[in-house]
């Protein structure tokens, strides 16, 4: 079994023996540390002209990519904590995003920023957050958010190589050493994988369930307790769901896989859990719901989020787990809808 | 041509075009706003006819100048400015946001000197031996990310030239009023060498502008060109709240137009303004005939 964060380690290695135009720019690259949290490890050790530790300047480093991208690089710049995506906002949202639109076409920016996001490490208010809802809509941002259900390093080797959009790739801190799961780790479950699009939505229910009365929607660390609360849900409180899991956040086509998913599940469900780290209101969840109930209409019979608290993520252990979304959150949200 | 012959064509048609564009906005030709150039057409002249066809230059929103003495059509530039198909990035960029062959441009201050870095960092590392050219005014000196970009350019050795354009006002805040220090101790401090220079003649700027690129070519890593010089236009349409008589100065003592203007033969120069009048003006005929965008697919997508 290979960890989400070995995974990523791969994909990158991967990247670099496939790609001569590939280079990591970021912080604290150079081995034996290889990134703060390592998934940059022997990267130096192996390219060491192509990957360039820098100094503490997001913004720059950022830009630096976005100016090698467009000069027919493929640069990944890694930002040591999401929360430090706010320096690089400008750059994004301004310039790697814009050159390919207003240029009319005639520029391409595909640099990767890699970049952990999420809580429950007890890292406080600057080093905790689920920042990516504030990109959730950038136009030409292509956002994605690896989960245990497909490879992850393939997915990042794939973002770097194989496609043109400039890409926000969120990796949750709590996934990477969890395990990514093979055939026999998910034995009791029967899943459909759309693959339409650049990167996989995973649809789960237990096999042998009766059609589902609930649908829960997550990604990220959250699709893993989602997983959880579907079992127990099953087990415990005979509520029978269906999970869907995209791993591309944005863009969100109508047509796409998330959107044909949701709505085949909730053909039958007519209800929907949606589930995030992010903040509560005006957020992942809150476009879900929104595109469930333009579907829908006065069909769908109830909605609700889980997500985290709208406050800063306190460091002190039991108050951040009260600030974020658990298990026990989903399992008796879910019974009341149902 | 001689070249006092094409520095002066190139001075004269930047004129020409930016007065153009401020006499037509009145009427309605153009849509949004514009930064014009008149005053420090000087500096595009002199600096850029030193690139070679592979070098890369980056503008900022005042880059009309730029564009033209990069070589870029007037016809596609009025019609950017127009909202029009045939303009330089189909009327979706419009009067800041221009990019054709290697030229770059964003409305965003300081926002493009990571960027350059980046592509200057790239060409060295393609070994393409393109040098990378960056403007930047004053005014983008608040911006934090050029130090980053000043401190990176310098670490890793990227081959390009920061040309620092100081027309003494931001908007309407004079430079006094916005920068503490110097310029030439902002790149002392990153171990850029720079060189100062304060003129309105195109030749002494295409002369000094010579020196760096050579520098640059030989020796790849980043070199600053600062160049003090004066806006006679507003801001962008109608926004200067200097006093008439300054600007009236300004253009008595610093014309690049009269400065340079003054080495032609009468003839020459005249036959040479005759030229660019009629060229400009068939540009912008021909913009306006032009058609209209069709609604660009990425205009719609999302819903």
């Amino acid at each position: 079994m290979t960890s989400v964060l070995e995974s990523l380690n791969q994909g990158l290695h991967a990247a670099f023996a496939q790609d001569a135009r590939v280079y990591l720019i970021g912080e604290d690259l150079l081995d034996p540390y290889g990134g703060a949290f390592k998934v940059s490890r022997n990267l130096s050790t192996q390219y060491p002209d192509r990957v360039w530790t820098s100094p503490v300047s997001e913004a720059a480093i950022a830009g630096v990519g976005a100016g090698m991208a467009l000069r027919g690089l493929r640069p990944v710049v890694e930002l040591m904590f999401g929360d430090f995506s706010t320096l690089v906002a400008d750059q994004l949202i301004n310039s790697i995003t814009k050159f390919p639109a207003m240029y009319n076409g005639a520029a391409q920016v595909p640099v990767v920023i890699r970049t952990p996001m999420g809580g429950r490490r007890g890292y406080g208010p600057t080093h905790s957050q689920t920042l990516e809802k504030l990109y959730l809509g950038v136009p030409g941002l292509r956002v994605l958010a690896p989960n245990t259900l497909s490879d992850p390093g393939d997915l990042l080797r794939r973002a770097i190589l194989e496609q043109n959009d400039p890409v926000l790739f969120v990796e949750n801190k709590v996934l990477y050493p969890k395990q990514v799961l093979d055939n026999a780790a998910l034995a009791d479950f029967e899943i459909e994988a759309s693959t339409q699009d650049f990167a996989p939505t995973h649809t789960l229910r237990l096999k042998g369930a009766p059609r589902p009365a609930l649908t829960l929607t997550a990604y990220g660390y959250m699709a893993e307790l989602a997983r959880e609360a579907l079992t127990r849900l099953a087990f415990e409180h005979e509520i029978f769901c269906e999970l869907v899991v995209p791993t591309q956040l944005a863009p969100l086509p109508a047509d796409g896989g998330l959107q044909l998913a949701l709505q085949a599940s909730l053909q039958h469900s007519r209800r929907l859990l949606t589930i995030e780290e992010g903040t509560y209101s005006l957020g992942w969840g809150a476009e879900q719901l929104a595109r469930a109930a333009q579907h829908f209409g006065g069909r769908l019979q109830a909605a609700r989020r889980v997500a985290a608290a709208e406050a800063p993520i306190p460091a002190a252990r039991n108050l951040e787990d009260a600030a974020l979304p658990a298990l026990e959150d989903i399992i008796s949200a879910a019974r009341e809808m149902v | 041509m001689s070249d006092d012959a094409a520095l002066y064509t190139q001075l004269a048609t930047i004129r020409r075009f930016e007065e153009t564009v401020l006499d037509a906005f009145p009427k309605g030709a153009f849509y949004g706003t514009t930064h014009t150039y008149i005053g420090q057409e000087a500096n595009a002249a002199g600096v850029l006819a030193h690139l070679h066809d592979s070098d890369l230059v980056f503008s900022n929103h005042r880059c009309h100048g730029h564009f033209l003495a990069y070589g870029g059509d007037a016809r596609a530039l009025f019609a950017e400015l127009m909202g029009k198909a045939t303009g330089v990035c189909g009327g979706i960029g419009g009067s800041q946001h221009l990019h054709w062959k290697n030229f770059y441009s964003n409305g965003v201050l300081g926002s493009t000197a990571p960027i350059a870095v980046g592509a200057a960092l790239a060409e060295k590392r393609k070994g393409s031996q393109a040098v990378t050219v960056l403007f930047l005014g004053d005014g983008a000196m608040g911006e934090g990310v050029v130090y980053e970009s000043l401190n990176i350019a310098s670490l890793w050795g990227a081959p390009i030239l920061f040309v620092v354009e100081n027309n003494h006002i931001a908007q309407t805040t004079p430079t006094e009023l916005a920068m503490a220090g110097s310029l030439a101790g902002r790149f002392a401090a990153f171990n850029i060498p720079a060189v100062e220079l304060d003129s309105s003649d195109a030749r002494q700027i295409y002369d000094i502008a010579a020196q760096e690129f050579a520098q640059v070519r030989s020796t790849p890593g980043p070199r600053a060109l600062i160049l003090h010089t004066a806006r006679f236009g507003p801001h962008s349409k109608g926004d200067d709240t200097r006093d008439p008589a300054f600007i009236e100065e300004l253009r008595a003592m610093r014309d690049p137009l009269t400065i340079h203007g003054d080495r032609l033969e009468n003839g020459q120069r005249a036959a040479i303004e005759a030229e660019v009048d009629s060229a400009i003006a068939a540009a912008y005929a021909q913009a306006e005939a032009d058609p209209l965008p069709e609604h660009a697919a990425h205009v719609k997508s999302g819903h």
